[in-house]
């Protein structure tokens, strides 16, 4: 009974100590490299950032400002942007839009994603939560698939008078791992990322440009763990034991009672 | 001696072909760095009204004069640039020849600082504003190589040489050469300015700014240079067909074109059995629309069933409308030939009154074909499963399972004792 006991609380352990193993594999703040201090002003120009960098750039009232992150699947990102306004302005309504690699609107499951700063406020603050990035999803469908995402920042309602006044953005993306809960029956041969094909194709010429050059950290995620083993794996390891309390209880110890010793 | 001699040219000839096959290379890679590198026209308005003192308190020219002296210092290396004035020679009241007074002051190449510098200081307040004529000559200057191409226009004041709008001027460059963007600074700009030079960006993609400190002037423009000095990627000019038998045949790339209001672009794609095809698009908004505006990609088979369509739709202020498809094609046991896929892009753009409707707006299409998804290659398609009840579900059948295997090994051992 001891022995059971313990692996149990061993098989537990294990399990529990999988789970955060899994969770933790989101990307540190003040990642490798350094974030970016400019944006772009479309999405072949997008600067690229990674998750869990705040990224900075200077620009005008009325550009439109990309920028693009790699979400992997099983993963819901936030993307946040702070917009720093110039000391005099009237009301203008800013918005940030997500894209997915193929440059289909992404919504946002909640957020402000549009809101409008009064008269001469000093900042304005958006965010976008998207939906969970699945591993695949049919053909018809918008679900967000892993691969690039890009967000656009720009002012939508604005005076003439304001165009072109300095303003300071910032742009932070984190995600939330929803694990083995988001996982799918598929997966795509190739991440959502624009011009991958031919990348492929011209790996050794590292000078030429490229569309889209992003992946996160520690690689597309290959859809092979998911905290799912874990559950089925304790789960089997349970129901291994109950089947050992079950037996034992109606089995019960040694020789029936109604024989007779020595028969 | 003879022979001497003759050995001497044998080892000069020899000499002269490696040479000429060292050099060679060399040469191309040279040509090719030339050919691609980015290109930047700085047009500055040197009309009179730069006199004005009203920046930092010294004069809009020297204020300009100032930032360009930091901006040639920090240009990038691989970047070729060029300086046009507009207005700088011509001080006299005839409008006609006041328009044409543009002039090249450096030319667009490689950079020698120190002779930029001086012809910028020679620039002295004078004439008229003909912004229109200047981005023609300057889309001119840029003209060749296959590098990214932008146009920085610094002006004082609204263009003086109407009917030539230069907002549709800049449409017409941009709709002839690949890749050129035109941003504008205003100097201390009012409403009419800012509308016109915003305009003039909006029509390139490019960016307004409104410049009123000299710190401003300099961080902006070093700007703009720097970010031409970005390697992008250069798309290929093509030009979608009316209907699918005459469409262009694309492969993987980023494609460019153009479209009216209500335009349909057919493009072809060959996808095999067993890859899936990716396909964007975005519709630039490059001039005046109405706040309601859509985009719509279908793919079709040859015989015009549609596969599967990408939409969007918005309203209200915007750069650009894209959207996108995916299509898997299956794979299939016998070999199949690959399938001709047509892509057809239609738009719902509506230009505001009075805005040309010529030439078409810019269309941006990239094309992948990849792998297609597989379908068992994921844990949950491995029947793992998850949660709470899952696990109550096991431990109670696993519970049962040893309850009916207990009970059954007792009463075979009941029996076998009784026998």
């Amino acid at each position: 009974m001891r022995i059971t006991r313990a692996l149990g609380a061993a098989l537990l352990t294990l399990g529990l100590a999988a789970a955060p193993a899994a969770a933790d594999s989101s990307p540190s703040p003040g990642a490798s490299e350094e974030a970016p201090t400019s944006a772009g002003t479309s999405f072949r120009t997008a600067a690229e950032i990674e998750q869990g960098q705040t990224a900075t750039a200077s620009a005008s009232t009325g550009d439109y400002l990309y920028w693009s992150f790699p979400a992997d699947a099983g993963r819901r990102p936030t993307v946040k942007a702070t917009v720093k306004l110039p000391e005099a302005h009237a009301g203008q309504t800013w918005q940030i839009d997500v894209y997915d690699g193929l440059r289909r609107r992404q919504a946002c499951q909640y957020g402000a994603q549009t809101r409008t700063a009064a008269q001469d406020a000093a900042s304005v603050e958006l965010v976008c939560v998207l939906r969970t990035v699945r591993a695949w999803s049919e053909t018809w469908a918008n679900d967000p698939l892993p691969g690039t995402y890009y967000v656009r920042l720009t002012a939508v309602g604005v005076r003439t008078a304001d165009l072109g006044q300095p303003v300071a953005a910032e742009v932070r993306v984190d995600s939330e791992d929803v694990g083995g809960a988001a996982a799918v029956d598929g997966r795509l041969a190739e991440p959502l990322v624009p011009g991958v094909s031919t990348t492929k194709d011209q790996e050794e010429d590292n000078a030429s440009a490229v569309l889209s050059d992003i992946r996160p950290d520690d690689g597309w995620s290959s859809g092979w763990w998911s905290d799912r083993w874990a559950w089925t794996g304790i789960g089997a390891a349970l129901a291994a034991l109950a089947g050992i309390g079950g037996y034992t209880l109606t089995r019960g110890s040694g020789r029936p009672s109604r024989v007779p010793p020595g028969a | 001696m003879i022979r001497t001699q003759r050995l001497a040219a044998g080892v000069c000839a020899l000499l002269a072909t490696l040479t000429a096959g060292i050099a060679f290379p060399a040469g191309a890679n040279a040509d090719e760095t030339t050919a691609t590198a980015p290109k930047v026209d700085l047009v500055i308005d040197v009309s009179g009204s730069m006199r004005a003192k009203d920046i930092d308190g010294q004069s809009r020219m020297a204020a300009a004069k100032q930032a360009f002296n930091e901006v040639l210092d920090a240009t990038p290396e691989e970047v070729q640039l060029g300086i046009r004035t507009l207005g700088a020679d011509y001080p006299g009241d005839d409008r006609r020849t006041g328009c044409k007074d543009t002039a090249q002051l450096y030319p667009v190449g490689p950079l020698d600082r120190t002779e930029a510098k001086t012809a910028v200081a020679t620039l002295t307040p004078t004439g008229w504003t003909p912004i229109g004529p200047a981005l023609l000559k300057a889309a001119e200057d840029l003209d060749g190589g296959e590098g990214s191409k932008r146009i920085v226009l610094i002006s004082d004041g609204e263009d003086t040489c109407a009917p030539l709008d230069p907002c549709e001027v800049a449409r017409e460059i941009a709709a002839k050469g690949i890749g050129l963007t035109i941003d504008t600074l205003g100097l201390v700009p009012n409403a009419k300015m800012r509308a016109q030079l915003s305009c003039i960006a909006e029509a390139t993609g490019g960016t307004y700014t409104s410049v009123e400190h000299t710190e401003e002037l300099a961080d902006k423009v070093n700007q703009l240079v720097d970010r031409a000095a970005d390697p992008v990627v250069t798309p290929v000019a093509v030009e979608g067909a009316s209907s699918c038998t005459k469409a262009p045949t694309l492969k993987a790339g980023l494609y460019t074109d153009r479209e009216e209001f209500g335009q349909e672009r057919w493009y072809r794609v060959d996808v095999e059995p067993g890859q899936e095809l990716r396909a964007s698009v975005s519709v630039a908004s490059d001039r005046a629309m109405n706040p309601d505006y859509g985009v719509l990609l279908r793919a079709l088979t040859t015989h015009g069933r549609e596969i599967v369509r990408g939409e969007a739709a918005g309203n209200g202020r915007t750069d650009v409308i894209s959207t996108g498809l995916r299509y898997p094609k299956q794979e299939s046991d016998d070999e199949a030939p690959a399938e001709t896929v047509c892509l057809l892009v239609t738009n719902s753009f509506s230009a505001a009154s009075g805005v040309k409707t010529t030439p078409g707006m810019p269309v941006e299409l990239i094309v992948d074909v990849v792998d297609g998804p597989s379908q068992a290659d994921d844990v949950a398609s491995f029947g793992l499963g998850r949660g709470w009840w899952l696990l109550g579900a096991l431990v109670l059948f696993g519970f049962l399972a040893g309850l009916i295997w207990g009970w059954l090994s007792r009463w075979r051992v009941a029996v076998w004792r009784t026998n």
